[in-house]
């Protein structure tokens, strides 16, 4: 390749969360094997835009480099993904990038996915063993159950599938997919279930997953190929089940 | 719990669409095609309807409540949404946009309908028979609305049928919902050809 070989970006940015949004377009040496994030190190090495007036660095979210964390997921032209997996050689050019709408900017590309990790704590994406004594060891997992609850464990939190999402906006609470997902995870487990029901009724709390359109963006988008719109539709199943038992049932009281 | 009052809507909203609208829908595409026997076979066909006993509680429970909720909770539902297409343009994602469009569309083609036929006939002004019909279609503006509100609705109904199936939790699979794919494809183009076949009939005697 030769020396001079630029690559072109442009930036839509934002100065803080109250601020209206711009954009920047930059011009950046090019270099083998860059990734969408080297090529945001080089603007913040010498942030100099296209027009070659110096101006602020470019601010993003960053963490583990691999794929594993989800943080610095972003809009790259058009597709929201991990920037660290985006490499500069399959992308075209100019590359457009834009921080995930979904999510409240706080600054250039950084969004606040608390949102998010208000989800999993509202479904209690976990499993409580905790008590006042040794509970002793839980009931065994089968090792097919186990390898297929590992696809849902990968779940990163990254946000890609709400950004997909067209039910996931302002006008909506929808709780969007990722969440869902972990439900039906920890509702797996052999331990987890016991907390099934607990589980369910709060994804049956305001429009709940019903808030779901079907438009199955979120499994086409996710980058961990988690089988979203299964788990989605695994838990129509399950809260239609729940309904019943807690309607007609006596599950809930004696 | 205190709000589940929206994840009930959605519940019956997302039934009442097939059952019972679903159904009626077949049920009166079916009875209207007795017209391709001739007019007078739609009058007979159409008269036993009309002459059902308890017929307004039939209409009220069957068709009118049901409707109207299902009406009212989709336009809530329709402008909820954001489309997305031009990043995600997969089949899916034109689907869910299309049953928001069909959606308006056949609530817009069933107020115009029914306005001009059962409400006309309940105040007296219009008769139900073959001729009314024949009145509305031979005129070419009025066919080819009739042709996209028909279709539209075969489309909603279709399509709706098959989203029934994953928000109850019958298509689980990507497998189930493929085939599930298929088969709502059969069904739109089968009850659109009767009911297109139907207002060909009304409008060109063939």
């Amino acid at each position: 390749m030769s020396e001079n070989k630029m690559i072109t970006m442009i930036i839509k940015r934002q100065d803080d969360p109250d601020q209206s949004p711009y954009e920047e377009k930059f011009e950046i040496p090019y270099r083998e094997n860059m990734n969408v994030i080297s090529a945001l190190m080089e603007i913040r090495r010498n942030p100099v835009n296209a027009d070659g007036q110096a101006t602020t660095p470019v601010y993003w979210d960053m963490g583990c480099l691999e794929e594993v964390c989800g943080a610095c997921s972003m809009v790259i032209n058009g597709t929201p993904r991990q920037s660290c997996t985006a490499l500069v050689d399959q992308l075209e050019q100019p590359i457009r990038l834009e921080p995930m709408s979904t999510f409240p900017i706080n600054r250039d590309l950084a969004v606040d996915r608390s949102r998010m990790f208000d989800s999993l704590k509202k479904v209690k994406a976990w499993i409580p063993i905790d008590g006042t004594y040794d509970l002793g060891p839980g009931p065994r997992m089968a090792e097919s159950k186990r390898q297929w609850a590992y696809e849902l464990s990968k779940c990163m939190t990254c946000g890609v599938c709400l950004e997909a999402c067209p039910n996931v906006n302002s006008k909506s609470d929808f709780i969007g997919p990722a969440p869902l997902s972990q439900v039906r995870l920890f509702n797996s487990h052999p331990t987890g279930e016991m907390n099934k029901s607990e589980r369910l009724q709060t994804i049956m709390d305001g429009e709940g997953l019903m808030g779901c359109g079907n438009a199955q963006n979120c499994v086409q988008s996710c980058p961990k190929g988690i089988p979203l719109t299964t788990s989605i539709a695994a838990l129509n199943r399950d809260t239609a089940v729940e309904s019943f038992k807690s309607f007609f049932g006596s599950d809930k009281q004696v | 719990m205190a709000g589940t009052r929206g994840y009930v809507n959605r519940r019956l909203h997302s039934l009442l669409g097939v059952i019972p609208i679903g159904i009626f829908l077949i049920q009166h595409l079916t009875v209207n095609y007795f017209a391709t026997r001739g007019p007078q076979a739609f009058n007979d066909a159409a008269h036993f309807m009309e002459s059902l006993p308890y017929r307004y509680v039939l209409e009220t429970f069957i068709i009118f409540l049901p409707l109207l909720f299902h009406a009212i909770y989709g336009v809530y539902i329709a402008f909820t949404a954001k489309s997305n297409l031009s990043n995600f343009g997969y089949f899916r994602n034109w689907m869910f946009i299309f049953q928001r469009i069909t959606g308006i569309v056949t609530l817009i083609f069933i107020a115009w309908h029914v306005w001009e036929t059962r409400i006309a006939i309940g105040f007296g002004w219009a008769d139900l028979n073959y001729q009314l019909m024949e009145g509305i279609l031979t005129e070419p503006f009025f066919f080819w609305f009739y042709v996209i509100g028909v279709i539209s609705t075969t489309f909603h109904f279709s399509n709706g049928l098959w989203s029934f199936f994953v928000s109850w939790g019958i298509t689980v699979s990507p497998r189930s919902q493929k085939i599930m794919t298929y088969v709502s494809i059969i069904v739109f183009v089968a009850i659109s050809y009767v009911g297109v076949r139907t207002l060909i009939q009304f409008a060109y005697g063939i």
